[in-house]
């Protein structure tokens, strides 16, 4: 019998967890290098500094605060993504000279256009959903652009003997046949909206969020490596979060497409 | 009685005008009258899918007249004045049987009521009412080329064009599918053209067939099919039916011969 997903998640997360003991066990790391799971948990709960709120109130704030900057960036780059990948499938001159620049803005570091954002907006908070949506609309531009193509050349000859305009075109056969592409890109853009989030906060220096957190806890490695890994985890689980939640629409948005398979 | 389908002196070439790489179509004159079942038969690379995509303006002509209904072919499209059916079924995997065959009217701009009346009346016309609420894959594929035939015919148009249809199915599916369409072609008064090079297929269905030879594709015979009606399994096995089959067979050898002779010289 076939474990059912919940029960084999939960296999595969204890795995996890008696792996990272073990190889803590076996190479005999301290814990500056990696400290015991139970120290991470019971970190959690004591206050980050004295006599201040637990340290998971503390990162509970902060992810909030990042998951604000990350939805919105997601948001932008999303519908950027989208709009970008729509008119490159449908005017191949605009694709071939401006597709090229989308993939070179990716070969740029993230790192070093994020000061310039944070100039360039006047330090507000605007340069984190910027940022994050810098990093999710090239994902979201290629696959749009490759699913709107995707369709039979006959679908669109089919269309054509309806005598359909681009438009119907578009929304009858181009988007729907576009869609399963579409939620692979939004998965991964949700994932690295929350990276851009958190890159986004040091240079414009937001403490509020997960990004100043980890800056934070950086500089207290030595005496304290659990918060940070902590606040790692903490991060970790807002992507985690936005890819659950993004898959979780997309089951509902692709339900009638099931294959025979 | 005004031709559904005239076609004058078209020719369609491949490449550069002056010196074309390929002739698809040479010197092309036929007339297709109301309610005629035309079969265009030939071997590949004869151009009979490209003289069909030629009627349904989903190629242009290089030179000569293409009418449809008495209309240039582009007129006639935009007029939806006929329906396309392809060797693929070519649904829309999203879409339940009932909302592909509703499809056309949808862009159309019919409303929803009258959709759902017209798409279910052409699933009972294909049989398939049963299956309206299904998907695409939920079907074999005899069944979804019969979804794809409702689906062109949803609009009612008056000349139904069918790439081999029934091309990619078994000979068992694709002789019911035959008698099928024999059924539909009487019930519709529709006017078809089809693209096959299946010889009895094009015997069984149709009221001429038009024999193509390749390269460059031209109409080398028509041959009318005297055969009654209503056909059906005994058809099949009338001595009139074998005759027919060798006749077109002798026809397509012969205008293969012609070419090979045109190529030594």
């Amino acid at each position: 019998m076939r474990p059912s997903p919940a029960l084999s998640l939960v296999l595969i997360i204890l795995a996890l967890l008696i792996a990272w003991e073990l190889i803590k066990l076996i190479f005999n790391l301290d814990k500056r290098i990696l400290p015991h799971l139970w120290e991470i948990a019971v970190a959690f709960s004591q206050p980050a500094r004295r006599g201040g709120p637990p340290l998971f109130s503390v990162l509970f704030e902060a992810a909030l605060y990042t998951l604000r900057g990350a939805l919105l960036g997601f948001a932008i780059g999303a519908l950027l993504g989208f709009i970008l990948g729509t008119v490159f499938a449908h005017v191949s001159l605009l694709e071939r000279s401006l597709v090229p620049y989308v993939i070179a803005s990716q070969t740029v570091p993230i790192l070093a256009i994020a000061p310039m954002v944070v100039i360039w907006l006047r330090g507000s908070w605007l340069s984190v959903p910027v940022i994050a949506a810098y990093l999710t609309f090239f994902p979201v531009t290629i696959n749009t652009l490759r699913g709107m193509r995707s369709p039979d050349p006959r679908a669109v000859e089919l269309m054509r003997s309806y005598a359909a305009s681009t438009w119907q075109t578009l929304w009858k056969l181009r988007f729907p046949a576009a869609l399963p592409a579409i939620f692979t890109a939004f998965k991964i853009a949700a994932t690295s909206s929350v990276v851009g989030a958190i890159i986004a906060e040091l240079p414009a220096g937001i403490q509020q969020g997960l990004g100043g957190a980890i800056l934070n806890f950086n500089q207290y490695y030595i005496t304290g490596p659990e918060r940070l890994w902590a606040a790692i985890l903490m991060a970790a689980l807002v992507g985690i979060l936005l890819f659950v939640a993004v898959s979780l629409v997309e089951r509902v948005a692709l339900r009638n497409i099931v294959r025979a398979a | 009685m005004a031709s559904v389908v005239s076609l004058k002196n078209v020719n369609k070439f491949f490449g550069p005008a002056e010196r074309p790489t390929t002739i698809a179509l040479k010197d092309i004159n036929l007339e297709i009258q109301p309610r005629e079942f035309i079969s265009l038969i030939g071997p590949s690379g004869c151009g009979k899918s490209t003289l069909l995509r030629t009627i349904g303006d989903l190629v242009e002509p290089s030179s000569g007249e293409v009418l449809v209904n008495g209309k240039p072919a582009h007129q006639a499209r935009i007029n939806r004045e006929y329906g396309m059916v392809f060797q693929a079924p070519v649904l829309f995997e999203w879409r339940t049987v009932l909302k592909n065959v509703e499809l056309p009217l949808e862009i159309m701009g019919v409303p929803k009521a009258e959709r759902i009346r017209r798409g279910r009346e052409m699933l009972r016309l294909v049989e398939l009412q049963h299956f309206e609420r299904h998907y695409p894959w939920q079907l074999s594929g005899g069944m979804q080329q019969r979804v794809a035939i409702a689906r062109a015919l949803a609009f009612r148009p008056e000349l139904l064009l069918m790439d081999e249809p029934f091309g990619a199915l078994d000979e068992i599916t694709r002789e019911r599918m035959n008698a099928e369409l024999l059924r539909i072609w009487h019930e519709t008064q529709t006017t078809v053209v089809f693209v096959t090079h299946s010889i009895p297929e094009a015997v069984f269905l149709s009221t001429r067939v038009v024999v193509m030879s390749a390269r460059p594709g031209r109409i080398t015979e028509i041959i009318p099919i005297d055969l009654p009606y209503p056909r059906n399994v005994e058809t099949r096995e009338s001595p009139r039916f074998f005759e027919l089959v060798t006749l077109v067979r002798e026809a397509l050898r012969k205008s293969e011969e012609m070419r090979e002779e045109l190529e030594l010289r």
